[in-house]
């Protein structure tokens, strides 16, 4: 396991957290934390073989929480002396003051167990910031010549996204947690016209919680297949743009997990965080049709759906030590069987259904889905990794081809595009990289401007079977959005390959009147 | 409560300039503070007040290399938080290494300040030694205990309320090796509140921007969520299909920042956008929109006033380092239904031939002669659509700019000019270039605030309601 970086620890880390502690207490509030996070993130472009842009971002500063006379205060800052903690600390107090005289229900805070001075660091082997801009950029100029040489591929682009996060939380009750995580986004796109027609094809290859060694290692080391990737993104461009636009209604799919994951994110990971559930996203991010009233009775989909949430699993975007209230992370069933069982909670909302998930003495408990995206933002329920799991059937289930091979007529749905879904995560509208055409079990080419729009539960419910886990993938994104002020979370979703039936296909063009 | 601790951003741009070893370098500092309160439910939720202070190093170095041999200049880019000149020392030799490292930038331009390149009439602004502004909590002082009573007269009606609003001043201090001093003062405020009957059967939202708060009153926006509300006492059931349909000033402005946000040079020169004529080059010139319609930004624009220069902190399609300080005008992007212009660097304008008009941070919509406002669009509607918002808006098709979304929080039935009950909600698949050709009615343009993009991204935006007579509602959405 790699070392916290020394850099950070060599910062005043217990100075400015006993001064905004000890301030906080002095005032009298009833909770307080203190976060203490460096986050750097850089980002490489490159297009058509030439870099277009390189930066290096640090996001560096501290935050205090506070409950007081029943309110939340927050306040954050970024000079790190002990006297701005102490100032901040009181700034976050005035601001509880000011909340409390609008603030109808007390805040309230499950109890957790106290960890005190534990650290964590996630599954990396190298530091992506250690590695020189010029060997990154390389690289990326060397995606984008090959894949512009290739026969129909007119310009082509490729990024690298990489984030290091470092956190150190502690609260009034003696918790002191120190925790650093590495992700990276490394992803290509090649752009090709066809007559009148112009499209685009990226690379399937999905963000990871892992170092440089995704990009250059080998599969053991954890590196991505780029080679065959580059190889195969080209012929299948050329495939999509001679390909015949899609005939529109209820179509047959198999769903490979680099599409599937985007839909297990909008209509069951947004839709199963219990502050949404409550209304408090109501004014941005919306609600949720899976209200808690409906635990244990929403037929969410067919007998076959098993979800997870899950913070530990190695390599998640979402995975972590302890949230960013101090709770252990953890794993549990969100859908068994096809029904709602589980949601994803942080210490208010734990607080706020106890029953949902009762510790021992029977008080409400987190599952540990706190986070913030800044030292700048309040911690709010985010996202853990929720996955769909694989058929658990003795001799491992149906492969992908042998999904295929159950559909007479149909698609086979490929790479994440376009995503959209509503207020109440039902019905929902999503694009891809690729539709497949799937005759008599086998795949025959592609067609274009295919779009599948469905409703949650019914979507769900059409799964008639799931693939075993060797077809079982993690994908995820950077940029899931949440929260006013706006924070982005990193999350990863696993997925089998997957087959539905008789799901609603549009023709784009035909939507957007030209046909 | 006391003021954040300070340095003063000056000294960190002059430190910067001063300790870079680089050919040219530019420094930006950017000290922004910000308050907001959040409430669910008719109770305040989270809330907060941050400082940052983010100081962007952009450093310019002749090297060896690029496609001819001959070398050029490469540029890199660091930013982070730095509050002292040991801070800024560090991002400068963390910039300088990078770009020694780095390959001749594509995009090399004199920059801005030096001999040959345009600049702005001044290179050092009148208020450079002016200090950062702040905002506080204190400017809801007067707002929050309105809020609280309008929390009471919910409670009092049965309704919830979730909302939020925030207030955010920016002063961003841009300094230069070529000799620039620029600065500016970016206040921006927002709020937006969402109202429910207490069985959450239906629900309904009204926002908007402002600059201080002082024209924000919590008891009128409870008040229209009331009238709103009350609107769904007659629910109606409606199918799919395309509906006269008229969209409200946010639902407009949702809509044409989208096409604004695809309008990038580069990508419609390349093919790949629907800007791109075929088989080359862009559709400038060439008629998109109705007679009349006009699509511009303008720094000085009334109400959505915004930097009158680049600030360009890393290059990408729409952007090149090269070009910070640049000065903004007035640009018109579609020119009486014309595309007149599309977003700009100095390196994408020698590429496509055109004239460099780089993005500005707001954007107008006018259309010649149209007067009145929403209500006299719902009076002349015999039967159709009004919504409210729209919300979860993505691109489908980039060929068309077919974008699919949701409408939100109240679509209501006009019958006979007047409104006659609520609507369920429709997922749309529209282009917003094809709706400026097909929108039959408009009304005045006024200041308007995009429910998607306005909170986080792009909060400066005037556009008129519009009426389209066959607006396509692609599915029914259950959601309440």
């Amino acid at each position: 396991m790699p070392d916290l970086d020394p850099s950070f620890l060599a910062l005043p880390v217990r100075d400015l957290e006993a001064a905004a502690l000890g301030r906080a207490a002095e005032l009298g509030a009833e909770h307080a934390d203190f976060r203490l996070e460096r986050v750097r993130y850089q980002h490489v472009g490159v297009r058509d073989g030439a870099l277009q842009g390189a930066g290096d971002t640090e996001d560096l500063g501290f935050a205090v929480r506070v409950v007081h006379r029943g309110a939340w205060g927050f306040a954050a800052g970024v000079v790190l002396t002990p006297a701005e903690a102490r100032r901040v600390a009181e700034t976050a107090i005035a601001v509880a003051e000011v909340a409390a005289t609008m603030t109808t229900e007390p805040v309230q805070l499950a109890p957790e167990p106290v960890h005190a001075d534990v650290t964590w660091v996630s599954a990396y082997a190298t530091d992506p910031f250690q590695v020189p801009l010029a060997e990154k950029t390389e690289v990326l100029v060397g995606w984008t010549e090959r894949l512009r040489h290739a026969p129909g591929v007119e310009h082509a682009a490729a990024h690298l996204l990489a984030v290091h996060e470092v956190k150190h939380y502690a609260d009034l009750t003696g918790t002191r947690t120190t925790q650093q995580r590495v992700r990276l986004h490394p992803g290509f796109e090649a752009m090709g016209t066809r007559g009148d027609v112009f499209d685009s094809m990226a690379a399937l290859a999905p963000p990871v919680g892992r170092g440089w060694e995704y990009v250059v290692g080998s599969p053991a080391e954890g590196g991505h297949n780029w080679d065959a990737e580059l190889e195969e993104v080209p012929v299948l461009l050329a495939e999509k743009l001679a390909a015949p636009s899609v005939e529109p209604g209820p179509t047959d799919l198999v769903i490979h997990p680099s599409n599937l994951w985007l839909t297990i994110h909008e209509s069951i990971g947004h839709a199963t965080e219990l502050d949404r559930a409550l209304g408090y996203e109501a004014n941005y991010a919306g609600t949720s049709f899976a209200t808690p009233d409906l635990l244990g009775q929403l037929r969410y989909g067919s007998p076959v759906m098993h979800v997870t949430g899950d913070r530990t699993l190695e390599h998640g975007l979402a995975t972590t030590g302890y949230d960013d209230e101090g709770v252990a992370t953890q794993a549990w069933d969100i859908v068994r069987d096809g029904v709602l069982v589980g949601y994803q909670l942080d210490r208010p909302m734990a607080a706020r259904m106890p029953g949902l998930n009762p510790g021992p003495d029977g008080a409400g408990r987190s599952n540990g889905c706190a986070y913030a995206d800044s030292p700048g933002h309040v911690p709010i329920q985010r996202m853990a990794n929720v996955s769909l799991q694989p058929d658990p059937a003795p001799g491992g289930g149906a492969s992908t081809e042998e999904l295929l091979a159950r559909v007479e007529d149909g698609l086979y749905v490929v790479g994440d595009r376009s995503w959209s879904i509503d207020m109440q995560r039902f019905n929902f509208q999503f694009t891809g990289q690729r539709f497949h055409r799937v005759r008599d079990g086998e795949v025959v080419g592609q067609v274009r401007d295919a779009a599948y729009q469905a409703t949650t539960t019914e979507f769900w419910g059409s799964m008639e079977a799931v693939g075993g886990p060797a077809t079982w993938e993690l994908h995820g994104a950077f940029n899931c959005g949440k929260a006013q002020p706006g924070q982005v979370a990193a999350v990863s979703h696993g997925a089998p390959s997957a087959l539905f039936r008789g799901v609603r296909i549009l023709n784009t063009r035909a939507e957007g009147g030209a046909l | 409560m006391t003021a954040p601790s300070r340095v003063d951003p000056q000294d960190l741009v002059e430190h910067g300039l001063t300790a870079s070893s680089a050919d040219d370098c530019i420094v930006i500092v950017a000290d922004h503070t910000r308050a907001n309160l959040r409430w669910a439910g008719n109770t305040l939720t989270t809330n907060g007040v941050m400082h940052g202070v983010e100081v962007t190093v952009v450093s310019f170095v002749h090297v060896a290399g690029g496609p001819s041999g001959a070398g050029g200049v490469a540029s890199s880019s660091v930013s982070g938080t730095a509050t002292d000149r040991a801070g800024v020392a560090a991002l400068v030799a963390a910039a300088d290494a990078s770009a020694r490292a780095s390959t001749p930038a594509e995009d090399a331009a004199p920059l801005v300040g030096s001999d040959g390149a345009p600049g702005p009439a001044s290179p050092v602004s009148a208020d450079w030694s002016d200090p950062p502004v702040p905002t506080s909590i204190a400017v809801y002082d007067s707002f929050a205990p309105a809020l609280g009573e309008a929390f009471g007269r919910a409670r009092s009606g049965s309704r919830l309320l979730y909302g939020f609003v925030d207030h955010d001043v920016t002063t961003t201090y841009v300094g230069s090796s070529t000799g620039l001093r620029l600065r500016h003062v970016q206040p921006t405020g927002h709020y937006g509140c969402t109202g429910k009957d207490t069985a959450l059967t239906t629900s309904a939202w009204v926002g908007g921007a402002t600059t201080d708060f002082g024209d924000v009153d919590p008891l009128a926006m409870e008040a229209t969520l009331a009238t709103r509300i009350g609107w769904a006492g007659r629910r109606v059931d409606l199918p799919a299909g395309r509906y006269d349909t008229i969209l409200p000033p946010t639902a407009v402005a949702d809509l044409m920042i989208e096409a604004y946000a695809y309008a990038g040079a580069r990508t419609a020169h390349e093919g790949q956008s629907v800007y791109s004529s075929r088989p080359s080059g862009t559709r400038v010139g060439e008629r998109l929109a109705a007679p009349g319609v006009g699509l511009w930004s303008d720094p000085a624009g009334a109400d959505v006033a915004c930097a009158p220069f680049v600030v360009a902190g890393t290059s990408g399609d729409d952007a090149s380092v090269f070009d910070t300080g640049l000065p903004l005008r007035r640009t018109d992007w579609i020119r009486d239904g014309e595309l007149a212009a599309l977003r700009q660097t100095r390196h994408s304008a020698a590429m496509t031939g055109l004239p460099v008009t780089p993005a500005v941070d707001n954007l107008v919509l006018e259309v010649e002669g149209a007067q009145g406002s929403l209500d006299d669009l719902v009076a002349g509607t015999e039967r159709g659509l009004l919504l409210t918002c729209l919300w979860y808006i993505r691109e489908v098709d980039p060929q068309s700019l077919l974008l699919t979304g949701l409408t939100r929080d109240g679509v209501y039935l006009v019958e006979g000019g007047e409104i006659t009950g609520a609507v369920n909600n429709f997922r749309f698949n529209e282009s917003p270039v094809d709706l400026l050709r097909r929108f039959t009615h408009a009304s005045a343009t006024e200041r308007s605030f995009s429910r998607e993009w306005g909170d986080d991204w792009f909060s400066r935006t005037a556009t008129p309601a519009l009426r389209v007579p066959d607006f396509n509602m692609s599915s029914v959405s259950q959601a309440t």
